[in-house]
Parts: C-alpha cells; structure tokens; sequence
C-alpha cells in the first residue's frame, strides 16, 4: 500500500466534480475508540496508537487508494463534542467546518453508543457528508451487546458500517461505501435536531443575515446556533480568502444580537 | 420537587440518576456534552487522595469531576441500585 502524506486542499470543490479522483476524509470520533488504528487500517501507516487523552494533539494524514480513486484521509483529535472547549475540540471542529472534507467519517465504539452519538449529531448539524464507522464491534460481541447497525442507519439517515479494525473486520466494506458515497451513489438524508420554537425561530432571523458574511459553502444554521451559544470566536475561524467584504470587527464588538 | 442532593454528596460505591444541572453556559454545555444529561445514571467510584476529584462511571466512560462541578449536578438516588 503506498504511504503518503500531502497538503490538504482548502478548497475540494473548486475543481469539476466529473474528473475528480483525489478526494479528502476527515476522521472524527471520541477519545478512544479506535480511531487511529481505522487510520492505520485504511492508510497502511504505522502512526502510534495508544489510549491517553489528547493523544493525537495534531491532525495527522495519510493516503490510500481503492477502486482508482486517491482519498488523503486527516485523523483529527478524539474529542466529546465540537464546542471549542479545548485546542482539540477546536483543531477537530474547524476542521470540519471550514476545511470542507468530502466525507467526515466518525469513528464510534460499538460497547458505549449512547455516548458517541452525542459527536455523530454534532456532525450531522455542520455537514450531511457524513458516514458512521462503528468500530470495537468484536469487543461488543464480548460483551454481548449487539449493534442494528441497518437501524442506526436509517434512524441517522447516512451509511453505518460495523468494523473490527484490529482485526481488519468491516475495512473493505467501509471502502467501498466512501467511495459509492464520492461517487455519488449514495445520498444521505440526516437526521436534524430540531430545537424548541423560540430557538428555532431566532435561527431562523439570524440565519439569512449571516449570507453577507460569509461564503454559501458554510452551514449557516450551524453558525446561527453557536452564535446564540455565544460563541462568537467562531468568527475569527471561518477562513478569510472567501471573505472580500467581512466586517470582522462589527461582529465581534456587538455580538451576535446585533444580527438580529 | 428536585432533591437538593448533588453528585458532590453521594458516596463512593453509590450510584444515582441526574435529575438537573443548575448551572448554565459553557459550562453546562461541557457536562452534557461529557454525557451528563438528565436522566442518566451515574456511580461515584473513586475519590483522589485530597477528597478532590471524584471520578465517576457515565455512559461507559470514566470521567473526573471537581467537586465544584458535581456540585452543579442534582441527583436523585431513589430506585438507583
């Protein structure tokens, strides 16, 4: 397997989609599921594994081939959630948001769902690109628990695979949904979370302001959101080339109200 | 009624279900996001040296909070067993 790492392209879409064959996945998941040994898997790399916190403190890249198509995939930090609480959290969300990944893979681990499906939402709400990787399914199967992974599916609305990736269980499958997701061949339908009507209707008067702001590539419902959250960092992240006219500092000093 | 018991309180070994978390803002997000969410179960299974942190089991993961931050966290530790 050839090993490679490259410089990712900020701007994936830029080329005609018809004769693309490079495309960029970004792997997203909790600490400690597995993630880079799914890196590891796909990429053919030896990067370390091992279960600390924070251990992957920067995003690392790899490239595999499959079915004629070249995919540089980015292992970012394992974090819980997507809210800048920490360089982690931070380095995974803009990464996601702004670098604009072809498909954002979340590894999960198959013996505590509940709790990665926190990210996966998360996920969901920034991009609907998205494909589930359900990793530690061997471990689970020790623990007699079972994963629908079909079910899941459907209830998320995007591809769910079940993996084994110390064993290599599930690899091949995971391949070819990325790359009948590249191709096209697959369209997602996520599930939203919809908010309660006073949220909703402030998303809804502060969302259509943002357009002049930024450019029609980014989520601006999402932007929306962790504005009313009061994250208005968040502006100083989304990245600039796109932004001729942007009034940084306007925003910044009234904060999101003034949108309003 | 919310019991004005708070995760800070329970013993370690004890088990309790989270009724409410009172504090707001990013650092309510952080708890929830931690998996600390309303009607979830959750064991206090250690406690440091200095009685400060206190590690608990949520959701399959062990997690250490200040007790700062599990006082923030209402508990309810009927039926939990």
């Amino acid at each position: 397997m050839t090993v490679n790492c490259h410089i990712v392209s900020t701007e994936p879409g830029k080329d005609n989609p018809t004769v693309r064959n490079h495309f960029i996945i970004a792997l997203a998941g909790n600490p400690n599921v597995g993630k880079s040994t799914v890196f590891n898997r796909l990429t053919g790399m030896k990067q370390h594994t091992g279960n600390w916190p924070g251990k992957t403190v920067i995003k690392a890249e790899g490239t595999f081939y499959h079915r004629n198509r070249r995919y540089t995939l980015v292992d970012l930090p394992g974090t819980y959630s997507l809210h800048a609480g920490s360089a982690d959290e931070q380095v995974a969300r803009d990464f996601i948001c702004f670098s604009r990944p072809d498909i954002t893979l979340v590894v999960s681990d198959a013996t505590c769902l509940e709790r990665n499906l926190n990210l996966v939402l998360q996920v969901l709400e920034i991009t609907s690109q998205v494909v589930l990787c359900v990793n530690l399914m061997d471990e689970a199967k020790r623990k007699r628990i079972q994963v629908d992974t079909e079910k899941l599916a459907q209830e998320l609305g995007i591809p769910v695979v079940g993996t084994a990736a110390r064993s290599g269980q599930g690899l091949n499958r995971l391949k070819n949904v990325l790359g009948d997701m590249v191709d096209g061949k697959i369209v997602t339908s996520p599930r939203c979370v919809v908010y309660d009507q006073e949220l909703e209707s402030l998303v809804q008067q502060i969302e259509p302001r943002l357009a002049i702001y930024m450019p029609n590539w980014v989520n601006r419902r999402w932007v929306a959101l962790r504005l009313l959250e009061g994250e208005f960092n968040l502006l100083n992240h989304i990245p600039h080339n796109a932004l001729m006219d942007y009034p940084r500092g306007e925003i910044k000093e009234d904060g999101a109200l003034c949108l309003l | 009624m919310h019991s004005s018991l708070s995760l800070a309180d329970i013993p370690v070994g004890s088990s309790a279900r989270i009724t409410s978390i009172v504090t707001i803002g990013p650092n309510r997000r952080r708890l929830l996001d931690l998996g600390l969410v309303p009607g979830s179960r959750v064991d206090s299974i250690r406690r440091s040296p200095a009685g400060n942190p206190t590690a608990y089991w949520i959701k399959g993961t062990v997690i250490a909070l200040r007790n700062e931050d599990a006082s923030q966290i209402l508990v309810d530790t009927r039926g939990v067993f």
